[in-house]
């Protein structure tokens, strides 16, 4: 895992890496440098298989964090390479053309976070929500709760009790 | 089928490329008009299934009550509590309860808990297909209030405001006796000829479908299913 790390920062720039077990690692790349990145590590680095495409939403920074994250079948080594996206007008390139799944990913992070991947088949259609209107719910700014209440008739009388002082004034009322 | 390209239509863009106004050859060559959503669906609003005089009354809810045919529709955890009533523990066919594959076949739907938009837009379809007398029970307690989904952004709150309920059965997740002994309440409210719920849903047809169609934002369905 060492070897690799010290090729991937020869040949880009790695602003951030973090070692989590022996076989896990994250590496933070710049935007533009991201897709060389992946590509590089599937086609030479043996990371041929693509565990998953996820987002975080930083709210208070402003920013996505998209993470690929790539398994090595023959080493059971795992790499995650990191990007952080600008929140405005979210946009990525696509890496549909490296696996085919890819392109789920990218459809359900437009749909959920609204981050675009110019260029990904069927990227606009619906994934899971149908004819959804709102921000996208995964969005830390999207107010779940609210929206439930706009929309969903929600019966009254709803209460609820902190399980143990709750249980305490039932079982043990004259402590 | 022809590919569509949603943007190159003039049509309503939920609506599936299947159900869109389109223009067939027939096997003799000549060119026949179809619009599926007139063409095989009856436009139809449910009607109210008035009783018949006493007694002949009495006797059809006595043979409705003992056989109860369910429709194989699962959509949330509670669906999980179905399989073991086909068991021998819990066995559910002596009481005259039977799974059916399919809503022409089925009198009963059960709601097993969460729904999310999604699923009750097929849900609906389901219900309406199905001939009537027919009887919803709703099981676990995210039908009732939404239960531990009750602030999700994509699962109802309330059961009762998109499909008629007759039976409630509360937990989280019931068991599977909970579950017998609703079919058991079911019986009682059929025998007493309680069980009207699907008349009210005939009934109030326009205050369900405003419900319905206040969530279900791509309605690409016809309004009656039958």
């Amino acid at each position: 895992m060492k070897d690799l790390i010290k090729d991937i920062e020869s040949r880009f720039e790695v602003s951030d890496y973090i070692q989590k077990l022996d076989h896990l690692a994250f590496v933070t790349v710049e935007k533009e440098q991201a897709i060389a990145l992946v590509t590089y590590l599937r086609d030479y680095r043996k990371f041929t298989s693509l565990t998953l495409l996820t987002a975080v939403d930083w709210l208070e920074d402003g920013v996505f964090q998209l993470t690929y994250l790539l398994n090595n079948p023959s080493e059971l080594t795992e790499i995650g390479v990191r990007v952080m996206i600008d929140r405005e007008n979210a946009s990525m390139e696509s890496a549909h053309h490296l696996w085919e799944n890819m392109m789920t990913y990218q459809r359900e992070l437009r749909e959920m976070f609204g981050i675009d991947f110019p260029g990904s088949p069927r990227i606009n259609e619906d994934f899971i929500l149908e004819g959804w209107g709102d921000l996208p719910p995964y969005r830390r700014d999207f107010d779940t709760k609210v929206y439930s209440e706009e929309t969903y008739f929600p019966r009254p009388g709803r209460q609820s009790n902190d399980p143990a002082t709750y249980m305490k004034s039932k079982m043990y009322p004259n402590e | 089928m022809n590919k569509h390209k949603f943007e190159d239509l003039d049509v309503d863009k939920f609506l599936a490329p299947e159900n869109q106004k389109r223009s067939v050859i027939a096997p003799d060559g000549s060119i026949v008009e179809v619009d599926p959503l007139k063409d095989y669906f009856c436009q139809d609003r449910p009607e109210v299934l008035k009783p018949k005089n006493g007694p002949v009354e009495k006797f059809l809810n006595w043979a409705r009550a003992e056989s109860l045919w369910v429709l194989g529709f699962g959509t949330g955890c509670g669906s999980i509590e179905i399989p073991p009533l086909v068991t021998p523990r819990f066995d559910m066919y002596r009481y005259g309860v039977q799974m059916r594959p399919t809503p022409r076949q089925s009198n009963v739907f059960i709601i097993s808990g969460y729904l999310s938009v999604k699923t009750l837009k097929r849900a609906i379809r389901s219900y309406e297909q199905m001939p009537s007398p027919k009887y919803i029970i709703a099981l676990g307690s995210c039908t009732i209030n939404g239960g531990m989904y009750w602030d999700s952004y994509n699962t109802i709150n309330r059961l009762d405001h998109y499909m008629p309920v007759d039976v409630y059965i509360a937990g989280c997740m019931p068991r599977p006796e909970a579950l017998l002994a609703g079919f058991g309440k079911l019986k009682e409210l059929i025998k007493a000829g309680k069980a009207e719920k699907a008349n009210e849903y005939a009934e109030n047809f326009d205050w369900y479908k405003a419900n319905q169609k206040k969530i279900i934002k791509d309605w690409n369905m016809p309004d009656y299913n039958w």
